[in-house]
């Protein structure tokens, strides 16, 4: 056989061993926790972005008028205090596993503020500190090692779904873009010291494809691996990605990365969402996670579903045996998290179960 | 235990392809090189007339979409790359999965960047050597898709069924063991070329295949065999009649080998037994390469098939002579097809619109068929004819009020919108089909979905469709399990439609105690067809669903207070005590015999002129809701006029199934050595009688009722020698089908609008399954058992069951739990030799099959192993190796306590 080592197999032992003893869980929304910090554009140039171009880069670069409001993956680089003391409130909350703040950060995305050239920088960053978070809080309560997910997002744009309504048939980005991108974002996630890669949020399921492509590529030349999780996006209660799969058409579409989990998150609450980790626990050969959004947004484009709320529902989760992984995705604060973490504490992992009709 | 290793693929849905799938189409008309019209297509740039192309080959039944663009005056890459994503985003072509088809790997590379789905590579092959084969392998891999691989290497293309097998075998090997591919994602392609072309050497191209994929398929686990069926035949162009006969029978023969998957035209496959005798014969003799002047003697008749025969007589009456409003009425009441669409035309004519004759004098004539069978003046056969009538009366409409429509954007109005299926893992579908046509008939609008529907396939249609209502259906006990969880999934996706339940299993009990309480809208069982219109009307009624559901819902809060306060109610005894009160085997007084004929006896086209004689009549009655017992409901003062009737049809339909083979009849019998352990039966190696070392063991289930003394709590496990008494015995096991060959002429009579026909086969295939079994189980006593050689008992006393031994089928009263027939299938090794297969809960395919054990004991007898307790399920948990919790979901139907 020709699979290669892991990068670091004894931290990869460990989290297989944490795996196999209790249900894990991953943090909750970095998007919601920063939009309590109320920055204004200059907080998010901080020092090194102050004049409108980028300080410590040789050349000028064109465009830097633009406002970086809202690029929250620049923060790992302007405001890493700030991105610091969210993961530690997940982790003081109880989360074993920290997800990087790294979204948007390949080219394909970080073009909408063109920035593209801080792309190696911002997921070596943003890995960087995650770890240095998990690090500290292992060293305080050392019973428990904390992993970092270097999160590779969706991008902005998607491979099988034309932009154009009366052009079915156009794209505007291919698999090879999506792929160099891809494979930059991760080189840098993994130097900056992620444990586990982690491809998420997938609206289309040939972008993930194109993720799993380059991740390959990259292992291959480097000679070893490290896991890969994948979680997609069920859209709506059509039980469909955006990109039209059913979600075991999902599952079926990755398997061949031989990730070591799969589930879903984002756009869906927990009590939406169950449906479709169903089908993954019945037909997935690998674990299961979940990290849905704190119920559907209200009228206001909230998400209000309380710590309280949220954790019972996820706590039928844990019951029903489907989970290995659980956490949150948008609105949901360390308090869901700390809710969630003590609602799946009693019950056991999912176990790579047969099924029942393969058990006669 | 981990997954089974099925290969999965996908489009936006799964396709999962398991030993039970039969063979998988692959749509081959998307081919630049294979089809002239599609070439023509892509070369004039009419891409959106090429997505119709594909749109065709799913309609049609398509499982895989073959693309082929390998075209010298075509840019393949950037031709695969639009088509890709011009199919991408129909989401009717896009749920099934691609197979990329190129002899270039730029192609390949081009479509694979295209697919989000686990699509299909064809082809790699060892053509350029190890080193690129594995390279691209890979790639293929990386990509996320299982491959095709040709029998081509350095040498060139194999032609031999040795050369075949040594260059898939060698390829296999790389795949396997070098670039770790996972083998149940490769399929070989062992070369399907042209026969009977006039040249020796070719003549034995086809069974060079058949060989190789048998041999293939036997020594290299999991893999897949598939080939582009229509080059078999390339001699014949121009003769489609031929062609498609030679397809037919190299396929018959292929897929016995093991052949299970193909780039084939779904839509234009006559079936095998249909084909004239003559011309099969011959066909057979070029396939099989039977005799030198085989291809001669095909050509030589060859070209009678270019035209084809048709056309039928009719009776005419008086009633012919009425105006036409009333011929469309006495049609329908009497369910006579004969003149309808003549009629109807006529009645268009004469009416402003053509929606006015279907709310007209075709609604007219089905208020009175409603009415009477409402009444009980009708019966369910005469429905289900009148039923043909108006859909064939309809059928010759909808052009023209589609036509209406779209000048008008009128559009008709109907009782309500009911979504149909049966439930995933069910294949029983024959009071399903009766529930659609009795809605139909009553100016429902029915989508029926068919069988084996997975839970949110049935939801998605029905929001889809805006359903007023959902119906399911399902036979098995599992299937109750599979509506509780679609009842729960419709409450937690915010469902509000009223939900019907049907089907042999269902009952008042279940739906109230385990659906009712999961899904805040009405659920209403539904007893049998002729309630379902009622049921569903009453639901749809503005003035009358409030009074009923709340009758209803009632109805089944007092069936839970007395489910509540059932209390112990029969008592049951503890486990051991029941065991302890067991039927004694008593090996002093009896000496079980010895089978004449040990081990597997298969027999692979019993005649059905055979079966005539065992077929039992009264269960086919009760299909058509006409109770009473055969023969004396013939005579019967109420329904004995529609039973002489349907019995008339059904005798002639029988006639016609026996005389023309539309069906085959297969059966597998095994008697091997056995032993009781407990309520365990160990079954043992026919040969060389090593009793040593189960090859299974069979778990059975213990009555526990509180019985007087004398009276035991049975098992059937009693009824075999115990291990260790030193008395040898035996248990056989047996599987029949008589539903090989069905699906086409259920198509056929589908497809022609006639309901009434495609029940009356599936109800006869069902029939003779039975009289198979019963035909078999005679056998066994005289013959291959031989313990009752003098045995001659009539129809009527075999039904009656005047015979020395008993043959329980699991799922049924004496070994109530499904999950152990896969045990007796490996057994038996069913799949192979009696062509049925089981789902995923353990429904045979075809659905006219039976299959069960046999025991000889001479005070062997059947029984109702009822409800047992806790302490039993744990123990029969721990015999089959299960959790607790999994024995409670097979054993739900027995549980004597709410596991919850």
């Amino acid at each position: 056989m020709n699979t290669l080592p892991w990068k670091d197999p004894a931290r990869v032992a460990a989290l297989e061993g944490a795996m196999a003893r209790r249900i894990l869980v991953i943090d909750g929304a970095m998007g919601t926790m920063l939009q309590q910090y109320r920055l204004d554009e200059s907080g998010y140039r901080g020092e090194r972005f102050r004049d409108g171009h980028d300080a410590s880069h040789g050349h000028a670069h064109h465009g830097h008028a633009c406002d970086l409001k809202g690029n929250n993956d620049l923060l790992s680089i302007t405001q890493p205090d700030i991105v610091r003391a969210v993961h530690r409130a997940y982790l003081e909350a109880g989360a074993d596993l920290i997800e990087t703040n790294t979204f948007n950060s390949t080219t394909i995305s970080q073009a909408d503020y063109h920035l593209e050239h801080l792309v190696p920088e911002l997921n070596r960053e943003g890995a960087r500190i995650a770890r240095l978070e998990c690090d500290a809080m292992t060293a305080r309560t050392p019973d428990r090692l904390r992993f970092v997910l270097g999160v590779l997002g969706p991008t902005s744009r998607t491979a099988s779904i034309s932009p154009d309504v009366n052009n079915p048939g156009f794209r505007n980005v291919t698999f090879d873009e999506l792929a160099a991108s891809y494979r930059e974002a991760a080189e840098a996630l993994v130097e900056g010291g992620s444990d586990v890669i982690m491809v998420e949020t997938i609206f289309d399921v040939l972008n993930a494809k194109a993720a799993i492509f380059a991740l390959e590529e990259m292992f291959d030349e480097r000679g070893w691996r490290v896991p890969v999780m994948i979680s997609g996006t069920i859209t709506d209660l059509s039980g469909r990605t955006l990109s039209g799969q059913t979600a075991e058409a999902f599952y079926t579409s990755v398997a061949h990365a031989r990730p070591l989990a799969i589930g879903l998150n984002c756009a869906l609450g927990a009590t939406e969402l169950r449906a479709y980790v169903d089908v993954l626990a019945e037909v997935a050969d690998c674990a299961v996670s979940a990290h849905p959004n704190a119920g559907l947004p209200n009228a206001f484009g909230e998400y209000d579903e309380s710590p309280e709320q949220m954790a019972a529902t996820l706590r039928d989760f844990a019951a029903a045996g489907l989970l290995n992984l659980v956490g949150g995705c948008c609105g949901t604060t360390p308090a869901h998290i700390a809710a969630i973490a003590e609602a799946v504490a009693a019950f056991p992992p999912r176990s790579a179960r047969a099924r029942i009709a393969d058990a006669a | 235990m981990s997954h089974a290793r099925h290969t999965r693929l996908s489009g936006l849905e799964p396709l999962v392809i398991t030993p039970e799938t039969n063979f998988v189409n692959v749509g081959e008309r998307c081919n630049v090189t294979g089809s002239a019209a599609f070439k023509k297509l892509i070369k004039e740039d009419r891409y959106e007339d090429a997505v119709e192309v594909a749109r065709q080959q799913v309609a049609n039944g398509a499982q895989v979409l073959d693309v082929n663009m390998d075209e010298g005056l075509i840019d393949a890459e950037a031709a695969m790359t639009r088509f890709l994503n011009l199919i991408a985003a129909e989401p009717d072509i896009a749920r099934v999965p691609v197979m990329v088809d190129s002899s270039k790997w730029s192609v390949i590379e081009a479509g694979l960047k295209c697919l989000q789905g686990k699509g299909i590579v064809n082809s790699i092959s060892l053509k350029e050597g190890e080193d690129a084969f594995l390279a691209q392998a890979r790639k293929v891999r990386r990509y996320g898709a299982a491959v095709v691989v040709m029998a081509f290497d350095e040498q060139g293309q194999a032609d031999t069924a040795r050369r075949k097998v040594e260059i898939c075998t060698r390829a296999y090997r790389l795949l396997v063991d070098r670039v770790g591919f996972p083998p149940e994602d490769i399929v070989f392609d062992p070369n399907i070329f042209a026969i009977a072309t006039g040249i020796e050497e070719h003549d034995n191209y086809a069974v060079d295949f058949i060989e190789a994929t048998r041999e293939l398929r036997a020594t290299l686990p999991h893999c897949h065999v598939s080939g582009g069926v229509s080059n078999v035949s390339f001699a014949f162009r121009g003769n489609n009649v031929v062609r498609e006969a030679i397809h037919s029978v190299f396929l018959f023969h292929a897929i016995r080998a093991g052949m299970d998957m193909g780039i084939v035209n779904a839509g234009a496959l006559p079936i095998y037994d249909d084909l004239d005798a003559d011309l099969r014969e011959r066909v057979e003799d070029v396939v099989l390469n039977r005799r030198r002047d085989a291809t001669e003697r095909l050509l030589a008749i060859a070209d009678r098939y270019k035209a084809r025969k048709g056309a039928t007589a009719a009776e005419d009456d008086a009633w012919r002579a009425l105006p036409v409003d009333k011929r469309l009425q006495h049609a329908l009441i009497h369910g006579i097809d004969q003149h309808v669409e003549a009629d109807t035309e006529e009645a268009r004519q004469a009416c402003t619109r053509p929606l006015d004759v279907i709310e007209g004098p075709l609604m007219a004539g089905m208020n009175v068929v409603g009415d009477l069978f409402g009444a009980g003046k009708m019966f369910l056969p005469q429905v289900v004819k009148s039923a043909r009538v108006m859909k064939r009366a309809v059928a010759h409409l909808v052009p023209y009020i589609e036509e209406e429509k779209a000048r008008s954007g009128d559009t008709a109005k109907n009782n309500g919108r009911i979504v149909l299926a049966t439930v995933k893992g069910d294949v029983h579908d024959i009071g399903k089909n009766i529930v659609g046509v009795v809605l139909r008939c009553n100016n429902f609008e029915v989508i029926d979905l068919g069988v084996m529907v997975p839970a949110q396939r049935i939801l998605d249609a029905a929001r889809a469709e805006n359903a007023d209502m959902i119906g399911l259906s399902g036979l098995i006990t599992p299937s109750l399990d599979e509506m509780q969880h679609i009842a729960k999934e419709m409450q937690r996706q915010g469902f509000t439609c009223p939900l019907l339940i049907g089907g042999a299993t269902t009952s008042r009990a279940h739906t109230a105690l385990k659906l009712e309480p999961h899904y805040k809208a009405p659920v209403a069982w539904v007893k049998d067809a002729s309630r379902a219109v009622g049921v569903a009307q009453t639901l749809v009624s503005r003035d009358l669903a409030a009074d009923y559901v709340s009758k209803m819902r009632a109805e089944y809060a007092e069936i839970r207070e007395r489910h509540k306060d059932r209390g112990p109610g029969k008592r049951l005894v503890p486990l051991a005590q029941a065991r302890a009160q067991r039927f004694r085997f008593d090996g002093a007084a009896y000496q079980p015999p010895q089978p004449a004929a040990p081990g597997i006896t298969t027999f692979d086209d019993w005649p059905l002129a055979d079966l005539v004689p065992y077929v039992d009549w009264t269960p086919f009655f009760q299909t058509w809701e006409l109770a009473g017992r055969f023969p004396a409901i013939l005579d019967d003062p109420l329904v004995g006029a529609q039973a002489r009737e349907l019995h008339r049809d059904a005798q002639a339909m029988l006639a016609r199934i026996v005389a023309e083979r539309w069906l085959t009849a297969k059966a597998v019998v095994g008697l091997w050595p056995a032993a009781s352990v407990g309520d365990d039966v160990e079954v043992y190696a026919a040969e060389g009688d090593d009793r040593g070392n189960p090859v299974a063991v069979l778990n059975f289930l213990r009555q526990q009722a509180d019985k007087p003394p004398g009276r035991p709590d049975f098992c059937l496990a009693d009824f075999v020698a115990p291990k260790g008494s030193g008395v040898r015995d035996w248990i056989g096991a047996f599987a029949v089908t008589a539903g090989i060959g069905i699906d086409a002429h259920v198509a056929r009579f589908e497809a022609a609008h006639d309901d009434y026909n495609a029940i009356l086969l599936k109800a006869l295939a069902d029939r003779l399954a039975e009289a198979l079994a019963e035909a078999l189980h005679a056998k066994v006593r005289r013959d291959l058992w031989g313990y009752a050689t003098d045995e001659s008992l009539d129809n009527e006393a075999l039904i009656d069951e005047k015979y020395r031994g008993i043959r329980p089928a699991p799922g049924y009263p004496a070994c109530p739990e499904h999950s152990e027939k896969a045990k007796l299938f490996e057994l038996l090794d069913a799949p192979r030799r009696a062509g049925v297969t089981l789902t995923e809960s353990f429904a045979m395919l075809p659905t006219a099959a039976v299959s069960g054990y046999y025991f000889s004991h001479p005070e062997s007898q059947y029984f109702v192993v009822g409800r047992v307790t806790r302490e039993q399920v744990e123990d029969y948990a721990r015999r089959k190796g299960w959790s607790l919790h999994e024995a409670e979901r097979w054993l739900a139907p027995v549980l004597d306590y709410d596991p919850e």
